[in-house]
């Protein structure tokens, strides 16, 4: 029983990890109605991004996002700006065919500079650590402290879209872009700057990654896959439904893994699907159909 | 009288497709001058060529003496030209207040803000947590018209405000127009109702098929001047 | 002021163009030259040329989902894979021989493609694209563990070809790869000269346009979606026939995808002439690459990149912008009395 509820737990924290992955993705398509394939392999970036400069900068672990976080906001904005934004378009097939890609781009360009070994960061006891919850329940600190960044981090995107001047432009931009810039709003700073902040999230998600688990230059296509599947069981356009999304994914991956070692992801897709068969909104979706 | 916008031998279309063919036009500070045409005459053309929505491609496009032809759309706002679109396009993902808000993007400094335009329209207080665009049509137009007058603008250009609303609105829309134009504004106003566009405006402009046909104070154009002029027959 | 239209006198409609013709005969020399390769040609050329006809036919498939349907599959191995494993179902555990299978594993991938539809449907646009992985991945994961198909590491379909010589083997594998590829390529070009095929640009163009035509235009999606998934199973079927060992791994891997991908943008999504012209470069960068490992494929998806901010048009879509070099003609022009500016 007590490893049933621990499957549960573990699912759920799991959960947290898969909305921090979804975030970046649910903000940039929100936005720019924009799908970047390449989205997975930028958080396995990040995560290398990580490992690189705690190895070569002695940086400790949670510090390396102090670097990569601001790095990969501005490289986001710069790809936004002077890449995708050339793509956007009437034609929704451009941007998904550059991103795609560039996904391959980024696989390879990762295989060729960190080969195809598998790297983790390294962080010490944290790694294992866990509060004992009574029972033989427990649970660990690092899924913990993810699920408790990803709420945050939504939190503060949501705030970020309701209550700022920024956020009103993202909304008002992603409705009609054209009569935005009538208001002043330059559509090509507005997309840059969405980018630019999922980029961040993605960093963060990508840091926390290679804490939980190693990674190898190939893993960027499934974390998409995750993403996509969260923001889908959640409901377009809302963050907290990318939140539940998450953490139905995740339950569904620890409890299918439970049962069988090679049913975790299935169960995860088989969810994803029954979503789309009976709910194809999604849970708690907020956009309308364009 | 200042000359506030002026343009000459101003040319636009979409992509293949010429829409205006060298129009010479100009609004002096404080004027309200009235463009009225057919459908597909241009007048829509002309008002989002000047608002920086399209591009001109050729000839002058002076405001408060800078050419401003090249200026990138989203400037137009910051100079203090204000469009009310045709169809009012306002955000559905926002709510009434908001909209207005967003007038308010580039922080231009002046008489407008939250509070004198619910001054000016006080139904929308009542409404303001509503999405925008769950509000009836004149309501909506009035949320439009606020969102404009929000950014401060020295031009407003009206691009059919009177288009689907009833006749009692339209006589209550019109009505706002010349309190908010005692404030100094200088107005551009499309209209398909050539009755109402006579009474608001100090000079009448009439486009057909891209070119200006007709110009002159409402009350020097006879009936069968416009008629010839707005059908070209 | 008022342009007056012209009275037509003899204004005909036509599509053939001295090109076109010449392109025609060119193109039959070359299906008659390629089916003389058993005759002449070595064992490692017959090789590539059958898996060059393999892969020009799931390029093709996946152009006219892409480049003429409007939808990205980023799912296609699905169908290669259960094109693959039809060999293994009907070939090894059927008795049948590897080259009868073919048309076979064609028909499991139509009722696959129908059975996937109305879920795949739910979706447009990236959401189909990623969908229609997800999809592709259930099925790899499915077939992986299911002893039944002795998933897991794979299978050797060896037995399927067993009773015919490797001269033969070649022979009819390139003349089987010869009919999906021709056939694949008349068979688009067929369907794009029919009202059908004017139907379907107009939908893919427009997706208002789509709407408009309603039950119409999701019919035609929905023909393509299969017919496409028809068309890559038997490649599929083919090119494991060839390979004569299916794994879970290779069979659905989205290396199929990725591959139509290079071939159909850097060559010229829509159009019948680019993925032609793709195949030919992929194959040409392939051996002239093929030392330097990733590099190769970062060369590959950065030229595709390079198409994207381009225009997207691919190498044919820059050769042949004006339309004047079109080889297989499907846009009709006017000929005739004061004809205008085309």
């Amino acid at each position: 029983m007590a490893e049933w509820i621990n499957t549960l737990l573990q699912g759920v924290l799991l959960g947290g990890l898969y909305a921090l992955f979804a975030a970046g993705l649910s903000l940039s398509f929100g936005v720019m109605r924009m799908i970047n394939i390449a989205h997975g392999d930028m958080i396995v970036f990040a995560g290398y991004a990580a490992i690189f400069t705690a190895e070569h900068l002695g940086l400790p672990p949670a510090l390396t996002l102090l670097l990569v976080a601001p790095a990969l906001a501005v490289l986001g904005y710069l790809a936004q700006r002077l890449v995708f934004n050339r793509t956007l378009g009437d034609d929704v097939l451009r941007p998904l065919l550059l991103t795609f890609g560039l996904s391959i781009v980024i696989q390879n360009a990762l295989q060729e500079m960190f080969s195809a070994d598998v790297r983790g960061l390294d962080i010490g006891p944290l790694a294992t650590a866990n509060f004992q919850l009574g029972g033989e329940v427990a649970i660990g600190v690092l899924p913990l402290l993810v699920m408790a960044t990803a709420v945050a981090t939504l939190a503060a995107l949501q705030w970020l879209f309701r209550q700022t001047r920024a956020g009103r432009a993202f909304r008002a931009t992603s409705d009609d872009a054209g009569t935005a810039q009538l208001m002043g709003v330059n559509r090509q700073h507005v997309y840059a700057l969405a980018m630019a902040i999922a980029s961040a999230v993605v960093a963060v998600a990508g840091v926390f990654l290679v804490m939980r688990t190693t990674i190898s230059p190939s893993d960027g296509p499934a974390r998409l896959l995750y993403s996509f599947e969260a923001v889908i069981i959640g409901g377009l356009g809302s963050l907290w439904g990318t939140l539940l999304g998450g953490t139905i994914l995740g339950v569904a991956q620890a409890v299918g893994a439970k049962l069988n070692p090679g049913w975790g992801v299935l169960s995860g897709h088989l969810a994803f699907l029954l979503v789309l068969m009976f709910r194809p909104q999604g849970l708690m979706p907020k956009t309308r159909d364009r | 009288m200042k000359r506030l916008l002026e343009t000459r031998s101003l040319t636009a279309g979409y992509g293949d497709f010429q829409a205006l063919y060298g129009i010479d036009f100009h609004v002096d500070d404080g004027e309200a001058v009235a463009i009225i045409g057919a459908n597909g005459a241009g007048k829509t053309t002309f008002l989002r060529t000047l608002a920086g929505q399209l591009r001109a491609t050729g000839g002058q496009l002076r405001f408060a003496d800078e050419n401003i032809a090249a200026w990138p759309g989203h400037r137009m706002a910051e100079a203090g030209i204000a469009l009310v679109p045709e169809g009012r396009r306002l955000f559905p993902s926002l709510s009434v207040e908001e909209n207005l808000l967003m007038g308010a993007y580039t922080r231009r400094p002046g008489p407008w803000t939250l509070a004198s335009v619910f001054e000016l329209f006080p139904v929308l207080c009542e409404f303001r947590r509503r999405p925008a665009t769950e509000l009836s049509g004149g309501q909506q137009q009035m949320v439009a018209m606020g969102r404009a007058l929000m950014s401060n603008p020295r031009l407003l250009l009206c691009d059919e405000i009177s288009l689907g609303l009833a006749p009692l609105v339209v006589r209550e829309i019109y009505r706002t127009l010349s309190q908010i134009r005692g404030k100094g504004l200088s107005v551009v106003l499309v209209e398909q109702d050539i009755g109402q566009a006579m009474k608001a405006a100090d000079r009448v402009v009439c486009f057909q098929e891209g070119r200006v046909s007709l110009e002159g104070a409402p009350g020097t154009l006879s009936r069968e001047q416009i008629s010839q002029a707005y059908f070209g027959v | 002021m008022k342009r007056e239209l012209p009275l037509s006198a003899a204004a005909t409609v036509t599509r053939a163009s001295p090109l076109s013709i010449a392109a025609a005969v060119v193109a039959l020399l070359l299906v008659l030259a390629a089916a003389s390769m058993p005759a002449w040609a070595e064992r490692s050329q017959l090789r590539m040329a059958t898996e060059f006809l393999c892969l020009l036919t799931i390029a093709q498939m996946w152009n006219l989902l892409a480049g003429y349907g409007g939808l990205l599959s980023v799912g296609q191995q699905a169908f290669v894979g259960l094109g693959a494993y039809s060999l293994v179902v009907f070939g090894l555990q059927g008795g049948l021989n590897a080259f009868v299978v073919v048309p076979i594993a064609g028909v499991v991938g139509l009722v696959g493609a129908a059975l996937l539809a109305p879920l795949a449907f739910r979706l447009r646009g990236a959401h189909f694209a990623v969908g229609t992985w997800v999809m592709a991945e259930v099925l790899r994961i499915v077939i992986a563990n299911l002893p039944f198909v002795s998933g897991g590491s794979g299978v050797s379909v060896a037995p399927t070809v067993r009773g015919m010589d490797i001269a033969t083997r070649d022979a009819v594998s390139l003349w089987l790869a010869l009919v999906l590829g021709a056939g694949s390529m008349a068979a688009v070009y067929a369907l794009l000269r029919s009202r059908w095929g004017l139907a379907l640009v107009a939908v893919r163009d427009s997706e208002r346009a789509s709407q408009s035509l309603g039950i119409e235009g999701r019919r035609l999606k929905w023909l393509v979606y299969v017919a496409a998934a028809g068309g890559c199973a038997m490649a599929g079927a083919l090119i494991f026939a060839t390979k004569l060992r299916v794994s879970p791994d290779s069979a659905f891997s989205l290396e199929w995808t990725t591959t139509a991908f290079f071939i159909v943008v850097i060559g010229g999504i829509g159009s019948l002439e680019g993925p032609l012209l793709g195949a030919v470069l992929y194959f040409a960068l392939r051996e002239w690459l093929s030392d330097l490992g990733s590099t190769y494929m970062i060369v590959l998806g950065s030229l595709t990149v390079a198409v994207m901010l381009s225009g997207g048009g691919g190498v044919w879509g820059l050769v042949n912008r004006r339309g004047w070099f079109d080889l297989f003609p499907t846009r009709r022009r006017v000929r005739g009395a004061s004809a205008g500016d085309d």
